[in-house]
């Protein structure tokens, strides 16, 4: 087969629509196009059903007992505001205390900043190494005021997959709620709400082959049945949790793209696994001082995060610059500052700002993953023969002992 | 972010990439930056009779920009006086690469390498009169 150029190999960013997703869902902008919450009238009744009909599929993905379950939002950044803001605000008088961890997405953290803020106390689990949380540390963390755990189901940045089933078991003695930022890992690796106990979930269809500008928000309804303050206001759509007249196309989307994943999605998960331990082998083979970050085992199948000592991140990024992947660096942070993820694994900076996020998916082919793993090992040498580094490196030099001029 | 035309020149096609012999008492090294920060320049002259820079190389950890700041710098130091070399200013590699803001500091860090490599040389030099009485 022939490549074509360029290459996205950024799957953890988002993902393309299916083209099966699409054909379900333009009827919904033309002939379709009634507002689901018109109970009145044929053009109601449409909209109305395919919403339903979406609402199922999404639930049954996750293992959700009930359609009614699912809270149809904009996406996962609105889900999880929703979820902790929500919780927060409905069971303030039960306790003030929020437990998550330092690798959430920052539509986490900087909700739980907020939190904080207005009163909420708010603590940061560590995580270890290979970027899991430890259970220990998590039962020691919660205390008689602790109302909502929130802790995701896999890392975007280093695909490493978080042992929730044994979260939700001390969540559930303690009769705390488990939320899990779904979104990276649902229809990727084993995921069910009913077994592992977790009370709310958000997931989002942009990064599973459905259109960008929608998700879900999972609530429990019974066992127990989970509360929120709604966060918008306005005509009391979403049984009161979410106002905002819903958007049907994507919704429809939504629900098509979690039917393929519950359908296709252990199948494409041994696929994708394949061609990313292919890519693994040979960078690792072929390259010297390349390091895995996260967890090896635990992790998803489409994610590889390796930092290749002695070369930035931004300068690899230029030079295979046909090729779409991410990076930890600082250099292509807005913030300027290393990835806060593998800051949290102990990776050092040096380390950060090599490192290449390799996202592989749906549409990833053999013949790609091999020309990449040719360009990558031949721009790494390149880059290599450039750094002063790898020349201390090869020469014996100890570079964590010179004494650099810190700017 | 969108590179210049020159700065993808230069990192595709870096000038003047290498090592010279940084005992040879004609050769200043400057080593600028550090690992944990992202960039690490290491910029080398080797100053022939007169004082003119016969050969500069550079080797660069650091993102394209830096790359290319410090190639366009070795390019500028061939065939200058160690005086002229002073006079080079961040602000020119800023201006020649087409530089964004956010990556002024690679140009920072390239006047600094030569400033660095400079004050090498001299301190070379200066030991080797004293030493010779």
């Amino acid at each position: 087969m022939a490549l074509n150029f360029p290459i996205f190999m950024d799957y953890h960013s988002t993902t393309p629509v299916d083209r099966r997703v699409l054909d379900d869902m333009l009827p919904y902008f033309t002939e379709k196009f009634g507002n689901a919450a018109s109970r009145n009238h044929a053009f109601g009744w449409v909209a109305e059903e395919a919403v339903d009909q979406a609402r199922e599929r999404v639930a049954a993905l996750i293992g959700a007992q009930s359609e009614k379950e699912i809270v149809l939002t904009s996406g996962a950044t609105e889900s999880n505001n929703l979820a902790l803001k929500g919780v927060a605000e409905f069971y303030k008088e039960k306790g003030n205390h929020i437990i998550t961890t330092v690798i959430e997405h920052k539509a986490v953290l900087d909700t739980c900043r907020r939190l904080e803020a207005q009163g909420f106390e708010v603590t940061y689990l560590p995580v270890q190494r290979d970027g899991r949380v430890s259970l220990e540390a998590l039962e020691r963390a919660m205390t008689e005021k602790t109302i909502l755990v929130s802790v995701m189901l896999a890392n975007n940045e280093i695909g490493t997959v978080q042992p929730l089933a044994e979260i939700g078991k001390l969540t559930r003695a303690r009769g705390v709620l488990l939320h899990t930022d779904a979104v990276q890992g649902v229809g990727k690796v084993p995921f069910d709400v009913q077994s592992m106990n977790v009370d709310l979930a958000s997931i989002t269809a942009h990064k599973m082959y459905g259109p960008k500008g929608v998700g879900a928000l999972y609530v429990r309804r019974q066992r127990p049945r989970v509360r929120l303050a709604a966060q918008m206001d306005g005509g009391g759509h979403e049984r009161g949790m979410r106002s905002g007249t819903l958007n049907v196309p994507g919704i429809v989307g939504l629900g098509r793209a979690a039917a393929i994943m519950k359908e296709e999605g252990v199948a494409e998960s041994a696929r994708i696994g394949a061609l990313r331990d292919r890519l693994q082998a040979r960078l690792m083979k072929e390259l010297d001082e390349v390091h895995l970050n996260g967890s090896a085992e635990h992790r998803l199948p489409g994610n590889l995060n390796l930092s290749f000592a002695f070369v930035e991140g931004e300068a690899m990024m230029m030079a295979i610059k046909d090729v779409a992947v991410s990076s930890g660096s600082a250099c292509t942070s807005a913030s300027l500052e290393p990835s806060y993820v593998l800051r949290a694994l102990g990776v050092g900076d040096e380390l950060a700002h090599s490192s290449i996020r390799f996202g592989l998916g749906r549409y990833t082919t053999e013949e790609e993953v091999d020309y990449v793993a040719e360009l990558v090992i031949k721009k790494v040498r390149h880059l290599r023969d450039m750094s002063p580094l790898y020349e201390m490196h090869k020469e014996g030099v100890d570079l964590t002992k010179v004494e650099w001029a810190h700017h | 972010m969108a590179y210049s035309e020159k700065v993808i020149e230069h990192t595709e096609n870096p000038k003047n990439v290498g090592t010279l012999d940084k005992s040879d008492p004609s050769v200043g090294t400057g080593l600028v930056g550090a690992p944990a920060c992202g960039d690490v320049m290491r910029l080398q002259i080797k100053v022939g009779d007169g004082g003119v820079i016969e050969d500069a190389k550079f080797k660069t950890f650091g993102c394209g920009s830096a790359i290319a700041s410090s190639s366009l710098a070795t390019e500028w130091l061939r065939g200058k006086t160690i005086e002229q070399a002073e006079t080079i200013k961040n602000s020119d590699i800023v201006e020649e690469l087409d530089l964004p803001p956010v990556k002024i500091h690679c140009s920072v860090l390239a006047e600094d390498a030569i400033k660095s490599a400079i004050a090498d040389y001299r301190q070379k030099q200066a030991a080797r009169a004293s030493s010779k009485g």
